[in-house]
């Protein structure tokens, strides 16, 4: 049964001069959600904590206990080969977290607030993504400095080597938007972090900790052309100098090429996705 | 001039599930406007409906003119939506969660500063300004979320059971300020489970079940859409308002209810005031003592028991479990 019973009572008439909001700009409400995110971040210190030591001490295992079976690598000593790929793969274990923060931002009913208010969607997106960027930079910087710290040192150009710290950090922000769109579709925070598990063979299978030449011929076609291996290779060049030349045979501009393809495709795909997500959410 | 709201044939399905069905409604602006329904009824999905939050399966929804799919920025510009999990950051203060919702309405910051101070003193939260919302009890996280959607002064109030899970107090409060903001000319669409909120909120009601409309009206034109005034008894114990149950079945009108925990025994009196004298003379001639017996008028649950045919099972002491 449906009824349509209009009233023509008045009512009070609104008071004249009450303006529409017009919303914030898209750069002022991505600063206001990542402003948020960092803000509840930086609050909940364990989180970052744990994270971080996490890192350190799984360097320290590979560095320590699997350095010792792999003491060379050519003319390669094995930390110089390990810190580029452990930095460059630890941007997933970082950028992780973003999957279940998201969810969990869904979850607790902010986001439909956030979707109520006069600001565009993928504002709301950027202001995440940027502020765990952030996040996935800070896990990048202590990595590297503990990589010094246990014995790895730049072969070729400091030029290169910064280079190689940003390409990195760059990497991780494409990732983020992975993570965010995973996040979005996850539903609830657990279901995200289950998706998570997906950077175990992207980390692991990859050149990152041991060469693809050790792996079994099935899987050498998987962790040659993986995006993780692309990046580790390009930070390998960027920051072993003739050593790692020697060792992979090929230019920076080889893996360099293919690893910036990855991080445009990786935005193209999975910005457009997330925000598809979060208005069906 | 439109009409506040202007919903045709709206239906959405959640899976199997029928949240909205093939619903109708026509609101015009300037009453608040309360959407009773018990749970499951489809309130929360028809709230997030106007609030641009899901899209319809079927059907169109128009809010002061803009269709909520075609033109959802337009609605937002005018909305402020407390939804019915509070919707605020745990990690941040009650000011820093105004002031963000400020500046993403689009005031500037000393502008954004002003409204939420004027909000937490309207919200009575000025000494727990400054502390993370994570140490706020239920009630002050109730009132904050109500705040955050005052915020931007919006030409729409859009609250989905804005008094769950408050006390007593705070509900009284709430209801203050929510008869502050429709006074000032805010509309206001609530949703309720509570049959006194719309009653005291709202002056017209729309109640649902099962994703439809099943009756709209003031609520005097709600209790009068169940016709008969009731005549009510009280006994002073179960056996004795079973008697007086009997007697009144006997007289062969419509059948009385009875409610045990009060010792209440009630008759819609079709005839109203000329019943009176007919049932006190044959609770006389049975010899069955009432304590008082009243003429009155059809409460809100009796018009929804009518309507539906299943009572509202509201319990307002119990919090709202399921969130959805
Ligand atoms: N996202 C969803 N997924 C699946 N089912 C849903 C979803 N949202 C609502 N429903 C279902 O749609 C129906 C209507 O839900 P809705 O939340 O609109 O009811 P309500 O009237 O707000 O109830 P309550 O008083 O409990 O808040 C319910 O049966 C509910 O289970
Ligand atoms: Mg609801």
């Amino acid at each position: 049964m449906t009824m349509d019973i209009t009233l023509d009572r008045p009512g009070p008439a609104r008071p004249v001069g009450v303006a529409e909001n017009q919303g914030a700009s898209y750069l002022c409400a991505s600063g206001q959600v990542a402003a948020r995110t960092l803000k509840k971040n930086v609050r909940t210190p364990a989180l970052i904590v744990a994270g971080t030591a996490q890192g350190v001490l799984f360097l320290l295992i590979f560095r320590y206990v699997f350095g010792g079976a792999v003491a060379h690598l050519g003319n390669l000593s094995y930390v110089d080969f390990l810190v580029p790929g452990f930095v460059v793969t630890g941007v997933l274990f970082q950028g992780m977290g973003a999957a279940s923060g998201v969810a969990d931002d869904l979850e607790g009913g902010l986001f439909d607030r956030l979707r109520s208010l006069p600001i565009r969607l993928l504002s709301i997106i950027t202001g995440r993504v940027g502020a765990d960027s952030a996040l996935v930079a800070w896990g990048v910087i202590v990595m590297t400095a503990v990589g010094f710290a246990v014995g790895f040192r730049v072969g070729g150009s400091t030029p290169d080597a910064l280079a190689a710290l940003g390409l990195t950090i760059l990497y991780g922000f494409a990732f983020v938007w992975m993570f965010i769109f995973m996040g979005l579709a996850a539903g609830s925070p657990q279901a995200a972090q289950g998706l998570s598990f997906l950077v175990f063979p992207l980390s692991f299978v990859s050149s990152a900790y041991v060469p693809v030449s050790t792996m079994p011929g099935w899987m050498q076609g998987f962790a040659t052309n993986q995006p993780m291996t692309q990046m580790v290779n390009t930070v390998r060049l960027l920051t072993g100098g003739p050593a790692v030349e020697q060792l992979l045979g090929h230019p920076v501009s080889y893996y360099l090429v293919p690893s910036l393809l990855w991080t445009v495709g990786l935005v193209a795909v999975f910005a457009p996705l997330a925000v598809w997500k979060l208005k069906r959410s | 001039m439109h009409a506040l709201i202007e919903a045709d044939g709206l239906s959405k399905q959640f899976g199997k599930v029928e949240a909205l069905t093939e619903l109708s409604l026509t609101l015009p602006a300037g009453q608040p406007v309360a959407i009773l329904g018990p749970n499951g009824a489809g309130k929360t999905t028809f709230i997030r409906m106007v609030a641009t939050l899901i899209q319809p399966d079927r059907g169109t929804l128009m809010v002061s003119g803009h269709d909520v799919v075609r033109d959802p920025m337009a609605v937002r510009r005018m909305i402020g939506l407390a939804g019915q999990s509070a919707a605020v950051e745990e990690m941040m203060t009650g000011r820093e969660n105004l002031v963000m919702v400020a500046r993403l309405y689009g005031q500037g910051r000393a502008e954004a500063v002003a409204s939420s101070e004027r909000i937490l003193e309207q919200m009575h939260l000025v000494d727990a300004a400054d502390r993370r919302v994570k140490t706020y009890s239920g009630g002050m996280r109730r009132r904050l979320d109500l705040g955050a959607s005052l915020v931007g002064s919006p030409r729409l109030l859009l609250l989905d059971e804005p008094t769950t899970g408050l006390d007593p107090g705070s509900r009284n409060e709430v209801w203050d300020g929510i008869r502050d903001m429709s006074r000032s000319g805010t509309d206001i669409l609530l949703t309720t489970q509570y049959l006194d909120e719309a009653d005291h909120l709202a002056a017209y009601i729309v109640i649902i079940d099962e994703g439809r409309v099943v009756a709209q009206g003031t609520p005097d034109e709600l209790k009068s859409r169940v016709g008969a005034d009731m005549v009510e008894l009280h006994t002073v114990d179960v056996p004795t308002m079973q008697r007086a149950a009997e007697v009144l079945g006997a007289l062969g009108m419509t059948a009385p209810s009875t409610d045990a925990a009060t010792r209440r025994c009630s008759l819609a009196a079709p005839g109203g005031s000329r019943l009176l004298p007919v049932v006190v003379r044959a609770l006389d001639d049975a010899a069955v003592p009432v304590e008082d017996i009243t003429l009155r008028r059809p409460t809100l649950d009796e018009v929804f028991l009518a309507l539906t045919g299943r009572n509202t099972d509201t319990d307002p002491t119990s919090p709202e479990e399921d969130a959805a």
